[in-house]
């Protein structure tokens, strides 16, 4: 198996296997110096950020994510860490130059804001963008002396697996924690985060503008061909799946589509295989990479025939990256989604 | 062992073949009695599910396929599919894979006199596993094989090991204990590699995870004609040794006294349990539990005649394995849980309930 197969697969398992972490580590880990807070502009508490959506391309200064100003560098800097809304300020007192990111996430992030030059090295399954530079670092298994080895101003990471955490906070490293985002909302908050913390703020808005305007357009594409129509997104043959209720629903929700999975209220379900069948889903999505299902497999599978998808050939593809990272490609993702539907539906009504 | 010291410590009793021996008679009841409760989990089992199909409409499609006659099921296609394509073979494989362990439970543990033997010991379920996870974890390029058979070769190759290891040791090398030590040091070595190799290929994680909790997920008739042959043969090759099982359980020496070859029959019993249960750990990944409870509970409850024991620990442990992937299928529906989850917290307190009353007599 290559390197790069490797790595989709990574970018699959790493779903509900971060959501655990989340769940494990409740959201702390950073501490920071209290006295500090003071000294950045608008280094608010972080509870107004999330739940506000829609209108946030047109905030560009929302309090909590992006706390500094106007020029990309006034440091220090505040910033929240982990998940939303239980984050915890951490504080950032120079511009820094030598980022270590053990995020696949993260990196897309920092080099989309513009500060992949200061990004020194990057963990196995960071492949995305090309320039970043890949190390045999682990995301999953953080070896805090082989991160600190690279010398980091800052550390970015989407867990807290072996308290990490604590032990660059010994060493007198900040971390900035950007676990897997529930929602496109968080995701864009991470964003101007990352931007905040590595003096890209102003970028960083417009990345996350671009982005939503990109799902926008996708969106209105496809305008009303995904309206009420079911689907299943497969994560890997055992029927691990995204509900409705993560950021990956949210994409699919945006086209009027509806999550089969949604009833069992949890995120990332594992179905049984009866439920799915009986479901009948209109379309069904897989994640690409040598782990996942081929439609053709999908297709032999013992009483799928009978699905409607199935029927119509209208398993879809999706990439397993972009379908799977909270980051700036979310549009790519959304993209995908509305070609399919403009394909498939014709087929399928 | 005396007679009343038996009686007054039923447990040892149990495991040095001293339990009460039911009269012929009374172990066709308890056998037929064992049937029924499989036949009704076999029903339940087919008739509860995630899916919606009401018992009726279920009732009358098996009815209509059985004599070609009656009344119109009403079921959707889907539903058909569901039922004849999904949720029979899982129910016919849940059946085989439980009778398997629950059989190689009771064959182990008769054959070592150890009342922790089960198809996990000497190495079969570690080998499995780490089979499991290389086929996993190099994904693609050992797809040819497919996960069930390098997961068979491991349950073999952690076996072998055993056993070769076990008979290194010379004099005592066919000596119950010795083999079960190896057995000890087999899987440990094996489970060092496996979560080694784990830790190295970390993204796999989730895959590997819930293939060691077990899982009777099927691709439909398949699984189950695979593991079938292996099934009925080494059932038929345990069931052939209830009677050496029984003399066996005295002592290697007073077997011998008897004319049983201890060694040979424990190597025959081994291998064919072992295929046994490799073959049906290669589908469902590793269900625990079974093996070593259900045959424990009917010793406390029949005695320890295999005569009995054998048969009637097939039969329950289909039932019980049945029974709990009904659980697993149902309870958190449409959500599934892991069957190893549901036999362990299912199979623990109804053991303990076991335990009592047997002591209580």
């Amino acid at each position: 198996m290559n390197a790069r197969t490797t790595r989709r697969l990574a970018a699959v398992a790493s779903l509900p296997l971060a959501a655990l972490l989340v769940a494990a580590c409740g959201g702390d880990g950073t501490t920071s110096t209290p006295a500090d807070g003071a000294t950045t502009s608008g280094g608010a508490a972080s509870e107004a950020a999330a739940p506000d959506a829609a209108d946030t391309s047109a905030a560009p200064s929302d309090p909590a994510s992006a706390p500094t100003g106007d020029a990309a560098g006034d440091f220090p800097v505040t910033v929240a860490s982990g998940q939303l809304p239980d984050t915890t300020d951490l504080v950032v007192e120079e511009r820094p130059t030598s980022i270590v990111s053990i995020s696949p996430t993260a990196t897309e992030m920092l080099f989309a804001v513009g500060a992949g030059e200061q990004v020194v090295a990057v963990d196995a399954f960071s492949y995305y963008p090309e320039e970043a530079p890949v190390t045999d670092l682990s995301g999953f298994e953080p070896n805090l002396e082989a991160i600190l080895g690279y010398d980091p101003d800052l550390v970015v990471a989407s867990g807290d697996p072996g308290d990490l955490v604590s032990g660059l906070d010994a060493a007198g490293v900040p971390t900035l924690l950007l676990p897997s985002a529930l929602d496109l909302e968080e995701s864009y908050d991470q964003v101007r985060r990352v931007g905040a913390a590595t003096g890209h703020a102003d970028a960083a808005e417009d990345v996350v503008a671009e982005t939503q305007a990109n799902i926008d357009a996708a969106v209105a594409d496809a305008g009303d061909a995904g309206e009420g129509l079911t689907y299943y997104h497969e994560l890997d043959p055992s029927f691990f799946t995204a509900s409705g209720d993560t950021f990956i629903g949210e994409v699919y929700g945006l086209f009027g589509l509806e999550n089969i999975a949604d009833e069992t209220g949890e995120a990332y379900p594992q179905l049984s295989q009866e439920f799915v069948v009986e479901a009948d889903p209109d379309l069904v999505f897989v994640t690409s990479g040598d782990f996942s299902a081929s439609p053709e497999e999908i297709a032999d599978r013992s009483g799928w025939g009978e699905v409607t998808a199935v029927e119509n050939g209208d398993v879809v593809v999706v990439d397993a990256d972009t379908a799977s990272r909270w980051g700036p490609r979310t549009d790519e993702f959304a993209r995908s989604v509305a070609d399919a539907l403009v394909d498939a539906v014709p087929a399928g009504r | 062992m005396s007679t009343p010291a038996a009686a007054r410590r039923p447990l040892a009793a149990t495991l040095t073949g001293g339990g009460a021996r039911p009269r012929p008679g009374r172990r066709a009841l308890w056998v037929a009695a064992a049937a029924g409760l499989l036949l009704l989990a076999l029903a339940v089992g087919v008739l509860v599910g995630p899916a919606g199909l009401t018992p009726r409409a279920v009732l009358l499609e098996l009815w209509h396929a059985a004599t070609g006659s009656g009344a119109a099921s009403g079921l959707s296609s889907q539903q058909e599919a569901i039922l004849w394509q999904i949720r029979l073979p899982r129910v016919v494989l849940g059946a085989l894979v439980g009778a398997m362990l629950a059989l190689a439970g009771a064959a182990y543990q008769g054959v070592f006199r150890n009342p922790l033997a089960d198809p996990y010991l000497l190495g079969v379920s570690s080998g499995a596993g780490l089979g499991a996870t290389l086929a996993i974890v190099a994904g693609g390029s050992l797809a040819g094989l497919g996960l069930p058979v390098v997961a068979f070769l491991g349950g073999l190759v952690g076996v072998a090991a055993t056993y070769a290891l076990g008979s290194s040791v010379g004099g005592g090398a066919r000596s119950s204990v010795v083999i079960v030590l190896a057995g000890v040091a087999v899987a440990a070595f094996l489970n060092a590699v496996q979560t080694f190799v784990q830790q190295r290929y970390d993204d796999t994680l989730r895959s590997v995870y819930s293939w060691l909790l077990g899982r009777l997920s099927t691709q439909g008739w398949a699984e189950v004609l695979t593991v079938l042959p292996y099934v009925v043969l080494a059932s038929v090759v345990v069931l052939l040794h209830r009677r050496v099982l029984d003399v066996m359980s005295v002592g290697d020496t007073e077997a011998r006294s008897l004319g049983v070859d201890a060694g040979r029959t424990r190597l025959v019993l081994v291998l064919a349990a072992t295929l046994g249960t490799a073959a049906v750990v290669s589908v469902s990944g590793l269900i625990g539990f079974v093996g070593i409870v259900v045959p424990h509970a009917v010793r406390l409850v029949l005695g320890a005649s295999h005569r009995t024991l054998l048969p009637v620990s097939m039969l329950l442990g289909a039932a019980f394995l049945v029974g709990a992937d009904v659980l697993a299928r149902t309870v958190m529906s449409p959500a599934e849980l892991p069957i190893g989850v549901v036999t362990a917290l299912v199979g623990a307190p109804f053991f303990v309930v076991v335990l009592r009353r047997a002591r209580l007599r």
